[in-house]
């Protein structure tokens, strides 16, 4: 089934900015999916859209059968917590909070009942291997370790599908590598939805599939042959 | 989203700024302490005076020359009256006349010092019954006697003096059957009061009394009262004796029209209610003054709020993102308003307790009235609830516009 269905999204900003000329694409459970394109070529434009962060001016965008229309706004906010996952290229993580308190946040959101809110951070924060900084404030810690905190908060309420904006763009290589691991493992072990936006080609190979933007509009939308797989580079 | 969520939250935020909230509430703590000080020390001074009157004893009424002062400036007028004379005294003491009264003396004020053997100190000087002082207000001697009814008809020369004016005359000395001086004439020390200290605006450590025939004869050169005291059969029967004690002034004076009276009869609870009336209009007035520096510093944390949702819009989106709805996010920061409001009304009440027994100490120690320090538990609750209202109010608008924050505005937002 589609997790994502597009059709036709345009994007005008209250500026008259013409961001997305007619977007169409589908995008399946369980896919890695990478959205490349330059900057200004709208790519963040639309992964707000499909991230309910955003609503499109032109056209049908669908998460599970169903629009960003069909839900109040609290909806929203609880699809968001639930089955959303957000990493930004600015990490966004709040700086004088711990690790710990920083993963929980979606938590608090959520229906989950404190003493079990502990138990999951930890494990996320695990799965990202940064439990030895759990009890750190996040501005003490490195680039490339504020990005994995922002991936176990992303996923530590389990959601079907990973947004992930430029998650690499503000690491050096050897972090930005060890996050595309975590990234890709998340999408192969643990089975969730990942679209990943991003300018560079080597970060885009990791993904089975890309959609190139351009100006707005799709320029291609294949599926890659020749895989880019983190582990195995660091295999050779 | 839980309680404890919000206030671990606000708490977490509020202390990343510590500086800044300190000086944001400074406005409500000067608010609450105000309130604080206002009502302790308000309730002090009304417990204080209404103390004293009661020591007076409820059944008294006082009768005094002159038109009811309505304002400071008809206070000269009632001190030179002239319309309380001794024929009053006889018409009050008639049965017929106020069926329920069972005592009345006259009393003389007398200004001067008086002076021992090169000693001199100023006291207040009554001429009047010592029984009756001592019957209506309690004090008893404890060296010597008092001066009787025959010596008041004697117009005799003797006095009863307080504790405080035998130790400034004599020191550690008798006084008994010493004579001391009172413009030139000398009087007969009869008896010494026990200690008592201040009691119904007097202070009997500090009096010198003596007959009021001797006072009024031999010291003023005058034929008038400066004011008579009645006491009634009790204090239930006050109103009405009031009501007679007028209607035979009256006739006696030959008035007809009651605006037209030379004299006015005052009770304790009539005292009590112009007290209370007085100390009314004087907490209303700092009640309006104090309201205007709370809403000044309602505004100050309104001010910073918005300050502080601008501040953080980036932090807004991210919540927004990983799941906050507009309430939860509403309610952090109306938490936060609230948060800092009564952090100032708690700072507040502690600090107008501390102040309001400060000042207590001082009056005590310093000014020797017997002041009580009160702790407005009313005063406290007001206080609490005030500066939690003054967040909400002053809160509302800044939450409001971080809960309206669209999360990509306020994730792009540098």
């Amino acid at each position: 089934m589609n997790l994502i269905k597009a059709r036709n999204i345009e994007k005008i900003y209250s500026d008259g900015t013409h961001a997305l000329h007619g977007i169409s694409f589908d995008i399946k459970e369980g896919e890695f999916v990478t959205i490349m394109g330059p900057s200004g070529s709208g790519k963040s434009t639309l992964l707000h859209i499909v991230g309910f962060l955003d609503t499109q001016s032109v056209g049908e965008y669908y998460f599970n059968g169903k629009s960003f229309l069909d839900y109040t706004p609290d909806e929203v906010a609880h699809i968001r917590n639930q089955e959303m996952g957000f990493v930004f290229q600015m990490f966004n993580l709040l700086p004088r909070a711990t690790v710990l308190e920083n993963v929980t946040l979606p938590l608090i959101y959520s229906s989950v009942k404190g003493h079990l809110r502990e138990t999951l951070a930890r494990k996320a924060i695990e799965s990202v291997d940064l439990s030895h900084r759990a009890e750190y404030e996040a501005f003490k810690l490195s680039g490339g370790e504020r990005q994995r905190v922002a991936i176990a908060r992303a996923l530590v309420n389990k959601p079907q599908i990973i947004f992930a904006d430029e998650p690499t763009g503000n690491l050096d290589t050897k972090s930005g590598k060890a996050v595309m691991e975590i990234i890709e493992r998340l999408n192969e072990e643990e089975g969730h939805t990942i679209v990943l936006i991003t300018h560079e080609t080597h970060t885009a190979q990791h993904a089975q599939r890309i959609i190139k933007i351009l100006d707005g509009k799709v320029e291609s939308d294949e599926v890659i042959g020749n895989r880019y797989h983190a582990r195995e580079h660091f295999a050779k | 989203m839980t309680i404890i969520d919000s206030f671990k939250m606000a708490t977490n935020s509020l202390g990343i700024n510590r500086t800044r909230s300190a000086l944001t509430i400074l406005g409500i703590v000067i608010g609450i302490t105000a309130i604080m000080m206002m009502m302790s020390i308000g309730k002090g001074a009304e417990n204080l005076i209404l103390n004293e009157i009661g020591g007076l004893g409820a059944e008294t009424i006082i009768i005094r020359p002159g038109k009811e002062p309505t304002g400071p400036s008809d206070l000269g007028n009632t001190l030179f009256s002239d319309s309380l004379k001794k024929r009053d005294l006889e018409f009050l003491k008639r049965k017929e006349n106020v069926p329920e009264l069972v005592d009345v003396m006259p009393a003389i004020i007398v200004p001067g010092s008086v002076s021992f053997e090169g000693e001199t100190f100023s006291p207040d000087i009554f001429g009047g019954s010592a029984e009756f002082f001592s019957q209506a207000f309690g004090v008893f001697p404890e060296e010597g006697v008092l001066f009787s009814e025959s010596d008041i008809k004697g117009r005799a020369s003797v006095a009863v003096i307080g504790s405080k004016v035998r130790t400034e005359l004599f020191g550690n000395d008798s006084a008994t059957g010493k004579y001391i001086r009172i413009k030139d004439k000398k009087f007969r020390v009869v008896g010494v009061l026990g200690e008592r200290g201040q009691t119904s605006f007097v202070n009997f450590d500090r009096v010198v009394i003596i007959p009021y025939t001797t006072a009024q004869t031999y010291l003023l050169g005058v034929d008038y009262f400066h004011e008579i005291i009645t006491k009634a059969t009790s204090p239930d029967v006050v109103d009405r004796t009031a009501r007679d004690i007028e209607a035979t002034l009256r006739e006696a004076h030959n008035i007809t029209d009651p605006e037209k009276d030379d004299f006015f009869v005052v009770t304790q609870q009539g005292v009590v209610e112009q007290i209370q009336t007085i100390l009314g209009a004087l907490t209303a007035f700092l009640s309006s003054v104090v309201a205007i520096a709370l809403v000044v510093g309602g505004i100050g944390i309104m001010n910073i709020m918005l300050v502080s949702v601008t501040e953080r819009t980036r932090e807004i989106g991210l919540r927004k993102a990983l799941g906050a709805t507009e309430k939860d996010i509403l309610v952090q920061f109306l938490f936060e308003a609230i948060l800092l409001t009564a952090a100032g009304g708690l700072v507040g009440i502690i600090l107008g307790a501390l102040l309001s027994s400060g000042a207590t100490f001082v009056l005590k120690q310093f000014a020797g009235l017997a002041w009580q320090f009160v702790f407005p538990v009313s005063a406290m609750l007001l206080g609490l609830g005030v500066s939690a209202l003054v967040g909400v109010v002053f809160g509302i608008y800044p939450a409001r516009k971080a809960a309206q924050k669209s999360p990509i505005e306020a994730l792009r937002y540098e």
